[in-house]
Formats: structure tokens, C-alpha cells, sequence
């Protein structure tokens, strides 16, 4: 699905390049975590799929095509839910289809088929500010759903959310990846979330980082909260945030 | 209501110190009374409410209009390059420096007693907070959204429309709440420098044969038709932002 080829990056201002000649690719539906320290350049690896950032050197592919000649490859979910506040939710839901440029009754009809499978029917026509946090997640999950993307890119996007609605969220993300059947790359801090939640995990250690190291999670889904508690499971998480830790400097 | 009881509160109190010390000087020449000069706005109706305020809600809402449509216009086309924004900016706040009632004149020159010499020292006390606040208003749209928007597919004009118009909204309602009294006063000083009718030139003819209450008269209307322009805007703007507290 997802292949990067060789690919180096630089911001302008730093002295450090962020990524050298990186190479990996994602299975088609599958979900890939990416976890690492702050500023290793987890989001930046978003921002180049997405096209925010210019590639610099390398290639990016999706389904063996070069993203440049692509449009509409990938959605993104970044950490705050960005609903714009004088839209009401089904109108923020319907942006990215009014930008693509879908028909008016396509949107609507599109727009209730997905409130109704994220569980927000009846605030159709409310406003972001009427929502909880967790809701307001599940609008801009929705909005990401209808970009009409089968690659979803999630930048920490229940880092903002308390416990009990992270792990609600988390098993919520869950149910809808296996009823959509979408490819997830998904960016965390937090290695518990990304071994609850996805098939893969790359880590990244170093900057500038070259590979990444992918990590097998030994679980099969659907998913049981209480799989974390078992020894080899925990024995990864530890394992894992070892590797984090040898990356942060204090 | 309760909200506003200071406010009246004050109001009242201000007032009745004006009357007491009015009476006291007993020279209405020098200060009128407030009882004397609502007196005399009664006296004064047919001439100031059919002849000169309707003249100097003409000035006001010509002035206005214009100075909406070019503030709007130097914001958006200075949110456009970066280039035109440092080449306008300076112009803009240069243009502020000059002193009105020195220029005036000019205008009158240019333009004679004709409304547009009074609608042109309008736009010119009126078109900066527009422009000003407005192109704020721009530039605080969020990166994150603008960026959000992108990977949409949004074009720079699906931004504009999607994002920053929306985002400027409550920028342009302050700024027209900052832009009717200025254009109020723009217009009253244009009147007073030179004009043949308005609620300017009528104070200053009052003036001219020492009724001092007669000189009030027209500030206070102008005042009262200020405050309830605010007014209606400000029932606008709750009206058309209800999210305002959420960007």
C-alpha cells in the first residue's frame, strides 16, 4: 500500500537532517503504530505523505504510484480535533467532500450513513461546542473517514483526552478500522496505546534515522484490554520503552 | 438589564452633577442644562431631525460604506502577498498621521460643499480600523487548520472562503463597532469646517449666536443615533457568531 523508497529529509532551519535515506512499507489494511521521542520526526513522516513538506531526495508510492501524481491518497487526523466552530458537525464532516467537489446529496447521504456508524446521529446539527472531547475526536475521525482516503494518518489524536475516554476511544478506533477495513498509520507517545492498538510497531531511536525497527505485536483481534496484562506483552511494553528512553535526553 | 445597572447607575449620577452645576454657573451660553438642551432638541426638531440629521446619516452611511468596501479590499489584498502587505502597511498607518481637521479644508477646495468633500474625511478617519482589524483578522486564522485544509486538496481560494473569511468575522464586526462613531465624528468635523446643512454645521451655526443648548442639541442626537448603530450591530454580530469564544 504505503512504500517509502530512499527517502531523505531537511528542514531548512535545522543542521540536522531528520531522515536518511528511509525505506519501509505498509501491508495494505493493516494498522502500523510509530512511536519515538518528541521531535525524531514522527510527524514529519506525515507531513511528507501528505505533501505539507516537499520530498527532498527518495520516493513515496502508494499502490506502486509516485504520491505526486496521486490526489486524495491519504486523510489526516491530526491531535486537536481542528472542527471548525461555525460549522455544525455535519457540515464539518462534509468539508473535505465539498472540496473534492461531491454533489450535495452524495454528502448528506454519505455524512448520515457515518454519524450513524460513529454513534453521533442526533448531533447532526449541533455545533463542535456543544460536544465532549471524545466526540469531538469521533467528528474529525468521521471528517478523516470521508476524505475518501483508504490510507488514514492519526497524529496522536487521543493524546488530548483523559484516561477513561482514551481507552473508550482506543477500542471505538478499533470497531470502526475493522468495519471500514482502512490501512492506519498511527503516531503515539504512548507505547501501551500503540501495542493495544496495532498490528506493527516502528520505533524510532535516533536523529536523523535511517530505519526503523519494526516490531511484531503477538495479539490478534478483535482485541482484549486485559491481552496488555499478559507477561510477554508486558515484557515487550518494557522493552520497548527502553528503547524510547535511550533516545531522550533530559 | 441588571448587567447594565452600573452603567445607568453612572449615567444618572453624571448627569444630575451637570444639571446641579449648571445652575449654579446659570449661563446657559457657557454650559447649558441637560433639562435646557432636551428643551431646546424639542424646539429644534423640524430642522434637525427633517433637514440635518438626514443629511448627516447620508455623509455617514456614504463614508461608511466606501471605507467597509476599501478596508476590505487593502486587507484582503495585503492577506494576499506578502509583498503588497509591506508596501500597503506603511501607506495605511502613514495615512492615519495626518491631522483631519488640517486636511479638511483641501478636500473642501477639491471637491467644494458637495457631499464628497464630508464623505472623503469619512473614509479617510474610517477605512484604517476596518483595513487594520480586518487583515488581523486574517492573519489569526489557525496554521493547522489552513494546513488541515490542504491535505484536503483546498485551493488558496477554498482557504480564503473556507477558513479566513470565517475566521475574520469577528474582526469585521469590531471594526464596523469601532467605524460608526469615528464616521459620525468624521462627518460632524467635516460639517463644521465647511457644509450648508448637517448636524455639524447646525451646532456651529448655534454657535455663532451664542445658544449654547442649541450647540448640544445636534452632539446629542448625533451621539444617541451613534450608540444605537452600535447597537444593531452588536444584536448582529451575536446573531451571526455564536462561536465566537471558540476560536
Amino acid at each position: 500500500m504505503l512504500q517509502f523508497e530512499n527517502v531523505s529529509f531537511q528542514y531548512p532551519q535545522d543542521d540536522v537532517p531528520m531522515m536518511t535515506n528511509v525505506c519501509f512499507h505498509i501491508e495494505k489494511g493493516s494498522f502500523v503504530s510509530v512511536i519515538g521521542a518528541s521531535g525524531c520526526g514522527k510527524s514529519t513522516l506525515f507531513r511528507l505523505i501528505n505533501g505539507l513538506e516537499q520530498l527532498q531526495t527518495g520516493q513515496i508510492k502508494i499502490d506502486n504510484i509516485p504520491i505526486q501524481q496521486l490526489k486524495q491518497y491519504s486523510a489526516f487526523m491530526p491531535q486537536k480535533d481542528l472542527l471548525f466552530p461555525w460549522r455544525t458537525i455535519t457540515q464539518n464532516i462534509c468539508l473535505p467532500m465539498e472540496l473534492a467537489g461531491v454533489s450535495k446529496t452524495e454528502q448528506q447521504k454519505r455524512c448520515q450513513e457515518v454519524l450513524e456508524q460513529v454513534g453521533l446521529f442526533d448531533y447532526a446539527k449541533k455545533y463542535p461546542k456543544d460536544l465532549s472531547g471524545g466526540m469531538k475526536q469521533r467528528v474529525a475521525f468521521a471528517r478523516t473517514l470521508l476524505a475518501g482516503a483508504d490510507l488514514l494518518l492519526l497524529d496522536e489524536p487521543f493524546s488530548a483526552l483523559d484516561y477513561l475516554t482514551k481507552v473508550d476511544m482506543q477500542e471505538w478506533l478499533l470497531q470502526q478500522w475493522e468495519h471500514y477495513q482502512k490501512t492506519i498509520l498511527f503516531i503515539t507517545h504512548d507505547v501501551e496505546e500503540a501495542i493495544f492498538l496495532s498490528k506493527q510497531i516502528f520505533v524510532i531511536q535516533d536523529r536523523p534515522f535511517s530505519e526503523m525497527e519494526c516490531v511484531e505485536i503477538p495479539l490478534c483481534y478483535p482485541r482484549n484490554r486485559a491481552d496488555l496484562k499478559r507477561a510477554d506483552i508486558v515484557e515487550l511494553k518494557e522493552k520497548l520503552i527502553q528503547k524510547l528512553r535511550k533516545g531522550v535526553t533530559i | 438589564m441588571k448587567k447594565h445597572l452600573p452603567a445607568f447607575l453612572l449615567a444618572i449620577v453624571l448627569l444630575l452633577a451637570w444639571q446641579g452645576i449648571a445652575m449654579l454657573i446659570d449661563a446657559a451660553y457657557i454650559l447649558p442644562s441637560p433639562v435646557q438642551i432636551v428643551v431646546r432638541l424639542w424646539e429644534l426638531r423640524e430642522p434637525l431631525f427633517l433637514v440635518h440629521l438626514p443629511a448627516t446619516m447620508r455623509v455617514t452611511g456614504i463614508g461608511l460604506l466606501i471605507s467597509i468596501v476599501l478596508g476590505i479590499g487593502l486587507a484582503v489584498l495585503m492577506d494576499s502577498n506578502e509583498k503588497i502587505e509591506r508596501a500597503l502597511y506603511p501607506v495605511i498607518v502613514a495615512s492615519q498621521t495626518i491631522p483631519t481637521t488640517a486636511i479638511a479644508p483641501l478636500f473642501i477646495l477639491w471637491f467644494g460643499y458637495t457631499i464628497w468633500s464630508k464623505v472623503l474625511v469619512t473614509i479617510l478617519i474610517t477605512f484604517f480600523p476596518i483595513a487594520i482589524t480586518v487583515f488581523d483578522g486574517f492573519k489569526a486564522t489557525k496554521r493547522e487548520m489552513e494546513e488541515l485544509l490542504l491535505t484536503y486538496g483546498a485551493t488558496k481560494k477554498d482557504v480564503f472562503i473556507k477558513l479566513k473569511l470565517p475566521t475574520a468575522l469577528p474582526n469585521f464586526f469590531s471594526a464596523i463597532k469601532m467605524a460608526i462613531p469615528m464616521s459620525v465624528i468624521g462627518a460632524a468635523i467635516a460639517e463644521w469646517l465647511g457644509a450648508q446643512e448637517g448636524l455639524g454645521y447646525f451646532s456651529k451655526r448655534m454657535m455663532t449666536q451664542l445658544d449654547g443648548a442649541g450647540v448640544f442639541a445636534p452632539i446629542v442626537l448625533l451621539s444617541f443615533v451613534a450608540m444605537l448603530a452600535v447597537g444593531i450591530v452588536t444584536v448582529l454580530e451575536k446573531k451571526c457568531i455564536k462561536w465566537r469564544k471558540e476560536i
